[in-house]
């Protein structure tokens, strides 16, 4: 096996407030190699967004490491930690709230283009334009405030942002979730064609495992703080070694569709 | 089911006016049965929440009304609240942040049933259990904060019923919990609608969700309904190329993955 992209070990986080502990994370190990897809996935509270914000670096563990390519993240500052920032990137659920609302567009994709020196202020607008195209969006977007485009929309602003750096991985934090299922597939499909074409990994992140089996290669399992379960999509949906990964199944709202038909017809 | 709670015509909901007109409901024709679990699906922007409204009478000043709605079986037109109890996607925020959960249900039932303020509280505490949060008598005390968003919700649920309204209007009362707490939740909606003979409008983003009890699902699109037939046929059959479509939209657990995949 190659070496993986990304590797964490051992990460854990404790919230301390008003006197109350919470176990954010609780000694997780969990793995993402080139070009594969992991999704995570959990009730309400298990800790993926954690884990997301602790790989991002956008909060420090209490205890842990989280290699990626190979080097040691948590020893690394200044231009080097920012050459390893450049190789991952994140999306958020709500892109509107990451965004500056008064932004245009191109304002929110020169932003990484500038941060990283990427292209020079003459080859920013080639370049958007071409982001724009990448994630299926017109380059006449450029010039609108991001808070004029559809959510569907934004939510493709903030995967050409990430992909702006040409990142090897991306962390996606319930990113499709509050789409609706039309434009949902299309970011889905979006997703899965970058990957075809860049190698791209992913971390995806969401509480919808069925949306999580469609896009993963493999399935990792949170709950209270622990990865309780890790397998091959298709493995762990078809067969849940864990409570947690059984009561997940379980709930998935299935359409009724045989079962309707059945009972309609008994009625007739 | 015996006959017509509400019949809807023409109904049209502007928002704004002049340039700024925006119709968010257009020409609806709608019979609401009573006793009925009816979905109301569609993307975001189609007038779901719109048409909530317009049943509750809850639209603000800057909506115009126009066609009918008719309300057969009441005497006056129901209220929100004692006819028509609504339950919202976020629940925390339609409970008050100060005031102790058991209060704020006492408070509906003392309002819409007369009771005097002993006989509320029992109520209250009759309907947390109701909508099975552990230990009525402790969480009549709690405050929402202290509750998980799942019990919030369930509160809601319980401040909603109290008045024993003869509809209830859930608003995507489960899109922001997680699918385990999604899936208790709509069933106890369900199991309270069997029970209290209550009519429910439940209106989501989730056709799979719908399918799973509705008896009959409407169809919203760009403000208009596209159809309203029973669950079984409509899912079975769709009658119109747009509720293929959204049909064909559903992710589930037998949709075939979009990657392949052996690992890379
Ligand atoms: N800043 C914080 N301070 C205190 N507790 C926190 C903080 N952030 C998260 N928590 C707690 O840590 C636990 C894990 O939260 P996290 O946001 O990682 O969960 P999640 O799996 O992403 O949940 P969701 O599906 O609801 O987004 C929860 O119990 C949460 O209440
Ligand atoms: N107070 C308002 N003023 C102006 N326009 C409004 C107002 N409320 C809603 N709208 C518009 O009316 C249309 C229908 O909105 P509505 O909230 O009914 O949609 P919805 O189907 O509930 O969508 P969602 O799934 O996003 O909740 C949308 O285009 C919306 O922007
Ligand atoms: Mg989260
Ligand atoms: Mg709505």
């Amino acid at each position: 096996m190659r070496a993986p992209l990304l590797a964490v070990q051992g990460l854990t986080k404790t919230y301390r407030s008003g006197g109350r502990e919470v176990k954010g994370l609780d000694d997780v190990s969990l793995s993402v190699a080139a070009g594969e897809t992991i999704g995570l996935v959990g009730p309400s509270g298990s800790g993926k967004s954690t884990l997301a914000r602790v790989v991002m670096r956008l909060i420090e563990p209490d205890a842990g490491t989280i290699a990626f390519g190979g080097e040691n993240l948590g020893a690394l500052n200044g231009k080097a930690l920012r050459t390893v920032r450049k190789r991952i990137q994140m999306v958020f659920q709500d892109p509107s709230a990451a965004f500056n609302p008064r932004a245009t567009v191109a304002d929110v994709l020169a932003d990484p283009l500038r941060i990283h020196g990427l292209a020079s202020p003459a080859e920013r607008p080639r370049r958007i334009a071409q982001l724009l195209d990448s994630v299926g969006l017109s380059a006449n977007l450029a010039a609108r405030p991001v808070h004029a485009v559809s959510g569907g929309q934004r939510q493709r602003v903030a995967i050409a942002r990430a992909l702006a750096t040409e990142p090897e991985l991306i962390v996606l934090d319930e990113a499709v979730s509050a789409l609706d299922v039309t434009v949902r597939g299309q970011v889905l499909d979006l997703l899965v064609r970058l990957q075809r074409e860049r190698g791209l990994a992913y971390l995806f992140v969401s509480h919808d495992l069925a949306v999580v089996r469609a896009v993963s290669h493999r399935i990792a399992i949170m709950d209270r703080g622990r990865i309780v379960e890790t397998g091959p999509a298709g493995t762990v949906v078809a067969d849940p070694q864990s409570e947690t990964g059984r009561a997940l199944v379980a709930a998935i709202p299935r359409l009724h569709i045989s079962h309707l038909n059945r009972e309609a017809s008994q009625n007739a | 089911m015996s006959g017509v709670l509400t019949s809807l015509r023409g109904l049209t909901v502007t928002y704004g006016s002049g340039e700024a007109a925006h119709m968010a409901l257009q020409g609806l024709d709608l019979d609401i049965l009573k006793g009925e679990r009816l979905a109301v699906i569609g993307e975001s922007g189609s007038g779901k929440s719109t048409l909530a409204l317009a049943l509750g009478g809850l639209l603000p000043p800057e909506a115009r009304i126009d066609g009918r709605i008719d309300w057969p079986g009441f005497a006056a037109p129901p209220r929100a609240g004692r006819d028509i109890g609504f339950v919202f996607q976020d629940a925390g925020a339609s409970l008050n942040p100060v005031i102790p959960v058991g209060r704020q249900i006492a408070e509906v039932a003392r309002l819409h049933l007369g009771l005097s303020r002993p006989e509320a509280r029992d109520r209250a505490r009759a309907l947390l259990a109701r909508v099975r949060i552990p230990d009525p008598d402790s969480a009549l005390a709690a405050y929402p904060h202290q509750l998980s968003g799942g019990q919030r919700q369930r509160v809601a649920i319980a401040a909603a019923i109290a008045g024993e309204p003869s509809l209830l209007i859930a608003d995507e009362a489960t899109s922001a919990l997680d699918t385990i707490v999604q899936a208790e939740i709509v069933a106890l909606l369900d199991e309270l609608v069997h029970a209290e003979g209550m009519t429910l409008i439940f209106i989501t983003h989730d056709i799979a969700l719908a399918s799973g009890f509705a008896d009959r699902i409407a169809v919203l699109h760009d403000a208009r309904l596209v159809e309203a037939r029973p669950a079984a046929e409509l899912l079975g059959a769709p009658g119109q190329a747009y509720t293929a479509r959204l049909l064909a939209s559903h992710i589930g657990l037998d949709t075939p993955p979009l990657i392949a995949e052996e690992q890379p």
